[in-house]
């Protein structure tokens, strides 16, 4: 069936645009989660939306179900292709189509890769906000479906603050442009779907003026207990970073064997504090972080830009580095209430020593986003299983605690199970309904987010072939 | 010091499948995608280095060689940006390294890919050979017999016809003698490697490397017997032809306390002699000894320090990093830091510098579409910097910039550091860098 789909698709493509070699297919098996792995059954690099939306249609057609990808880079398996399917690779959609520094606003590509943004207008004394850790390499549009977040989301926002509009491929293979017009905020909607609405095929983002001044002050402290006080003590007082990092030990000698980021030594945690914006503020509230990081045992402030990017250097390559230490490990994406962090990292620590199983935390202090590295050794028996079991256990806790079981990777193919312990079965039936309203075949990145796709004439209220122009 | 080099990852080759355990210390994060020349050019996951080293597993695994697979492997420039950027320390060098020796043992090729081969590795890690063919190089340049032959060549072959295109203006070759003497108080005494391709095709840069060595006050050493590094060989996947070259590059500089190399591909080779002989008990504290002595010429001068005085050499100059250089060696402030040194030289950089030119050793003359669309992105790099000349560290960077510039209708002078130096420390200014006819790249037609 694929093979006649195969055939079809090179008569609307350049040929070499459709891949149906298995050696070359099994290369997109995974994203950056590698524990999922499915060999797609056609994979192709469209180079315009119209393209984008032929294939669509002509999956729709055959009954076909599709994944967008767009670097590989997402650690929640939301990229996982399907073996019955098609996978939509936007990688070639990397055209940055439109520059406009008086609205600040840039149209780009899907394929656009996040930094190069920042690195076009950056002579011009602007930035693209969002900064995921793989921000070198991930792109626009795999930003745009999970709502990517990043550091400095603590100030300036998510994804979804910075996406102005979306030219999407409806999953019944229509080119519609979402904004932020009056009515209902489709585009929220669509930011963060995981591409189960669609596939963006143009970004309008928004551009960010650079601050005035950046300071940023590396911490360095005996105990993560003290880190998580400074933290504490930095927002408390009312102050809004840039950013709030902080490492653990061993995350720490993970980034300081891959990228010699120079951190002080013998450190318990590190914090990474940046504030930036006009210069008066800055060094007045500079003045009160140094001031509230007193346990810190050792405090270093970046010099120049490029004493800067060290530190930032090793926090984010830290995931990647984490490699260096261990054979293998998952990367754990969870949020709790920023008040509860000493209490949660306790418990982490238990979980940690109770099982064996050695666990680095790298997070985002200022707003409670963990990201507990669990470390395991492939090569030993029942080790991925345990690994398995306190990652778990340490989203549990999220829950517990208030929190989320993810706050920037997505729930993908791998926290959908996680779904139902945060949702009922009715929460998770109603947001079903959208999908089905707008998927109503159900082809449209199946199987990620939700548990237990439902078909969706199995839910009732819901009205098929409704003409889609009521919808935008 | 050279910045450090990333050493061995978490699963450093042990127990009774290295190579299996080199293939799992990739994450598959993706970080070194954007850096990656295929992967620029094509946007696809099987010519990035994740996807080469996902395709080196599914081998490993037992699926056969495929001439798919081959072709995404021979697509690789072994241009090793992709080890600078990778976080988990990927060893993608001994990766590729011992990929191209089962796809030269497994994967049957074409007649023509064979004749062309078989006369690459024939010709150029051979100084004599090479020697025998710069005097019809020169009468063919003369004649201006280019301009009828390329646009025929082109058609026939893109290989001959990039080879025909980057083959750099001959003058006279003069030989070095075996022994310069060190100006003024001697701080060491060092040996030189002089090259196949430098020694034959670029005098000047080496007759500079020693002219500069000995002003700093170093004794230099250039042993007659000396041939081929082996670096051509060993990053085409011809180990054992490799191994022969780098045993006699051994025996030639066995006597001497530093070598210094003026070719980034081969400096990298020769420090990459300790890994090829590790399992040769015979050779394996030799080779590794050559190793430890081996050094950049720009990461020697910054180990031994300014002493000559530098003259101002007034002009506007782009550096490019060499891959084997900045990625193969760790060798990125040293050169600025030389070039900065001399009075009046504006030094600008060139936008993306981890990308490869598209030269990449024979790369170009195998794989001459993708080399001149490499070439293109970089010449239009290069343009937007407005400099009068390019420096770079490796004779086949400069060749295939300045010929790609040329095809945009813009002339460029080009440079080694060390004939920048040289200018500097004796005095000459820029006038010879930006006007001598051996420097010049000849505008050839396309």
């Amino acid at each position: 069936m694929l093979q006649g789909l195969a055939e079809e698709l090179r008569r609307v493509l350049r040929p070499d645009s459709v891949i149906d070699d298995p050696v070359r297919l099994r290369t997109y098996e995974c994203d950056g989660l590698t524990v999922h792995r499915a060999r797609p059954g056609l994979v192709v690099l469209p180079e315009a939306a119209e393209e984008v939306a032929a294939v669509v249609r002509a999956c729709v057609a055959r009954g076909v179900p599709y994944v967008a990808r767009g670097s590989g880079t997402g650690l929640s398996g939301g990229a996982l292709p399907r073996t019955d399917g098609v996978l939509v690779v936007t990688s070639r959609m990397r055209r940055i189509l439109e520059i406009d520094l008086d609205d600040q606003r840039a149209v780009v590509e899907p394929g656009v890769i996040n930094l190069d943004v920042s690195k076009a207008v950056r002579p011009d004394g602007y930035h693209y906000a969002p900064d995921p850790s793989s921000q070198q390499i991930c792109s626009i549009g795999g930003n745009v479906a999970e709502n990517s977040g990043g550091a400095h989301c603590l100030k300036y926002g998510f994804t979804a603050n910075h996406v102005l509009a979306c030219e999407i491929v409806t999953p019944e293979g229509e080119i519609v442009t979402l904004d932020d017009g009056p009515g209902y905020d489709l585009l929220g909607a669509f930011v963060g779907a995981e591409g189960t609405l669609g596939i963006t095929t143009k970004v309008t983002v928004r551009l960010t003026r650079n601050p005035e001044v950046v300071q940023t002050l590396l911490a360095a402290f005996s105990s993560i207990e003290q880190a998580g006080e400074a933290v504490s003590a930095i927002i408390g007082a009312g102050i809004v970073p840039a950013a709030i990092e902080m490492m653990d030990a061993l995350a720490i000698e993970a980034a300081e064997a891959a990228v010699a980021c120079g951190y002080p030594e013998n450190a318990g945690a590190v914090l990474i504090v940046e504030l930036d914006g006009p210069e008066p503020e800055v060094a007045h509230q500079f003045a009160q972080v140094k001031a509230l990081c007193l346990d810190a045992f050792e405090q270093r402030v970046a010099r120049d830009d490029a004493d800067r990017a060290l530190i930032w250097k090793g926090r984010k390559s830290a995931f990647a580095a984490v490699g260096r230490i261990s054979p293998a490990y998952i990367v754990q994406d969870g949020v709790v209430p920023r008040t509860s962090l000493p209490r949660v990292l306790a418990s982490i620590d238990r979980l940690s020593r109770e099982s064996g199983v050695k666990v680095a935390n790298v997070f985002h202090a200022g707003d409670g986003n963990l990201h507990p590295l669990v470390l395991f050794d492939d090569a030993e028996e029942g080790a991925e299983e345990r690994a398995e079991g306190v990652s778990g256990a340490i989203l549990d806790l999220c829950i517990t605690h208030g929190g989320s079981i993810t706050g920037e990777h997505g729930v993908g193919v791998d926290k959908a199970r996680y779904m139902p312990r945060m949702f009922t079965d009715a929460d998770l039936d109603t947001m079903q309904l959208l999908r089905c309203a707008l998927d109503p075949a159900g082809l449209c990145n199946p199987g990620k987010v939700f548990p237990t796709p439902r078909l969706c004439g199995e839910i009732p209220r819901v009205r098929r072939g409704e003409p889609e122009g009521e919808l935008y | 010091m050279s910045e450090a080099t990333p050493d061995a990852g978490a699963g450093a080759p042990t127990g009774d499948d290295p190579f299996g355990a080199l293939l799992d210390d990739c994450v598959h994060c993706g970080f070194c995608l954007p850096t990656c020349p295929t992967y620029v050019l094509w946007g696809e996951e099987m010519d990035s280095p994740r996807g080469r080293i996902h395709l080196m597993a599914q081998h490993h695994e037992g699926t056969p060689l495929t001439p798919e697979m081959a072709g995404h492997f021979d697509a690789c420039l072994g241009c090793l940006a992709c080890v600078s950027s990778c976080p988990s320390g990927v060893q993608y060098d001994k990766l590729i390294d011992h990929t191209r020796a089962e796809v030269e043992r497994e994967h049957p090729r074409t007649v023509p890919e064979r004749a062309l081969r078989a006369a690459i590795f024939a010709l150029f890690p051979y100084p004599r050979r090479l020697r025998a063919v710069r005097g019809p190089l020169r009468l063919y340049q003369a004649s201006g017999l280019g301009r009828v032959v390329q646009p025929v060549l082109a058609r026939l072959s893109p290989s001959l016809a990039a080879m025909e295109r980057l083959a750099p203006p001959l003058g006279r070759a003069r030989r070095l003698p075996e022994r310069i003497g060190a100006r003024g108080e001697r701080r060491a005494a060092v040996g030189m490697l002089t090259g196949c391709v430098q020694r034959e095709f670029f005098p000047q840069v080496n007759s500079a490397t020693a002219r500069v060595l000995a002003l700093e006050g170093c004794d230099v050493l250039v042993p007659k017997g000396q041939g081929c590094c082996g670096a051509l060989s060993l990053h085409s996947g011809r180990t054992e032809e490799a191994k022969a070259f780098a045993r006699a590059t051994i025996e030639a500089f066995e006597r001497v306390d530093a070598i210094v190399v003026n070719s980034a591909g081969c400096g990298s080779a020769m420090k990459e002699y300790a890994a090829l002989f590790a399992d040769e008990p015979a050779w394996a504290a030799r080779a590794a000894a050559l190793s430890g002595r081996t050094r950049d010429f720009s990461e020697f001068l910054s180990e031994l320090g300014p002493r000559a005085r530098r003259h101002p050499v007034e002009v506007t100059a782009a550096y490019h990093d060499a891959c084997h250089l900045a990625h193969g060696q760790g060798i990125r402030s040293q050169p600025r830091e030389l070039l900065r040194g001399v009075p009046g030289l504006d030094l600008r950089e060139v936008a993306d510098p981890d990308v490869c030119c598209g030269s990449a050793g024979t790369y170009n003359l195998l794989q001459p579409e993708a080399a001149d669309a490499l070439g293109e992105r970089k010449a239009i790099q290069v343009g937007a910097t407005e400099a009068e000349l390019l420096i770079a560290a490796n004779p086949g960077c400069t060749a295939q910039i300045a010929s790609a510039l040329a095809r945009r209708g813009t002339e460029i002078a080009v440079a080694h550091p060390a004939q920048v130096l040289d200018a500097s420390l004796r005095g000459l200014g820029a006038t010879p860098l930006l006007s001598h006819p051996d420097q010049i790249a000849r505008t050839t037609m396309r």
